[in-house]
């Protein structure tokens, strides 16, 4: 049991935990959705005094909050308790082509550690990958009224047309990046 | 008393996204690039067995937790806001490597960098809040 868990775990485990999440979710009178959050914690920090669009009672969406809290707690007990590969099980071709792209050890741990480090805020592929990219998730997010978890998850779950476009859109904005963008951003 | 499961949910989510792996860059990168099954299986199997269980909580017109129905309003369709967003979000997503969900996730595994992300995360919806009038939806 605790070797099973210390590997890491398959998509067929992975899948079916996070329909449980949502239907959990569900259950208790709420949904599943990460990225209202973002808009949450905006009117926690007073942007309803400048936009009315956060001018709603957040403690109403508490429940998602202490969610986020618990997602945070979920990923530092998973690091630091059920781990013991840090090595992400990429394919040959991801490798081959992340190392061309100048990427050292591609795998190693989760994020590239030489572009996800406060060091490379100060340069421009560090700016476009941490700080545009936050920004275009934020927005692009609330503009389409949700995220992975909502449209992808929840949204096709309920077999809505408006998510399937949404994640149809998704896969334009992300294929665009990795395909035609992301080799020049990574070898500036 | 009663945050205590959500905590609890949120804990379980966060376990799972670590370790399948899902908050990794390396696996957003290979599933744009259709270079490994993963990703679509996890997304897949969590949708399919996720249609099963809403068909199941509409046709058996089950009470929530609180004895209240259970109700999932349908999203109003129309071609801007999902296609342009969405695409927005996705240029994002393959930026990096995170949905909102695992930016969160990230920092909890020691990347304590995502804190800029999510910060730029938030800017972006506060931003999305001021010029949503003029945008197309």
């Amino acid at each position: 049991m605790i070797e099973f868990i210390s590997q890491p775990w398959p998509w067929y485990v992975a899948g079916p935990v996070i329909a449980l999440v949502m239907f959990s979710l569900i259950y208790f009178g709420n949904s599943f959705g990460m990225s209202a959050n973002f808009r949450n914690i905006c009117s926690i920090m007073g942007a309803g005094k400048s936009c009315d669009f956060f001018d709603f009672d957040w403690k109403k969406q508490m429940w998602n909050l202490v969610f986020v809290v618990g997602t945070i707690l979920g990923g530092v007990i998973a690091s630091q308790f059920l781990m013991n590969n840090e090595v992400v099980a990429i394919s040959d071709a991801t490798i081959a082509e992340l190392s061309s792209y100048g990427i050292e050890n591609p795998g190693e741990g989760m994020l590239p550690k030489s572009i996800f480090s406060f060091e490379s805020l100060l340069t421009a592929k560090g700016l476009i990958m941490i700080v545009l990219g936050g920004f275009l998730v934020g927005f692009g997010t609330r503009y389409a009224g949700g995220c992975t978890s909502g449209h992808a998850i929840s949204g096709l779950s309920d077999l809505q047309p408006a998510s399937l476009l949404a994640v149809i859109g998704f896969f334009i904005g992300g294929l665009a990046m990795t395909w035609l963008i992301l080799p020049s951003v990574l070898t500036l | 008393m009663k945050y205590i499961k959500y905590l609890i949910l949120g804990t379980v989510f966060g376990i799972v996204l670590t370790k399948a792996e899902l908050i990794s860059w390396f696996r957003i990168f290979e599933m744009f690039k259709f270079q490994a099954f993963h990703m679509y299986g996890v997304i897949g199997s969590a949708v399919v067995i996720g249609v099963i269980i809403t068909r199941i909580i509409k046709a058996t017109k089950m009470k929530s937790l609180s004895g209240d129905p259970i109700e999932m309003a349908p999203k109003t369709f129309s071609y801007p806001r999902y296609l342009i967003g969405g695409t927005i979000f996705g240029l994002g997503w393959a930026l990096t490597g995170a949905c909102p969900g695992p930016l969160f996730v990230q920092v909890g595994n020691g990347y304590l960098v995502m804190i800029v992300a999510i910060a730029s995360g938030l800017f972006g919806t506060y931003v999305y809040g001021l010029v949503r009038n003029k945008l197309p939806h």
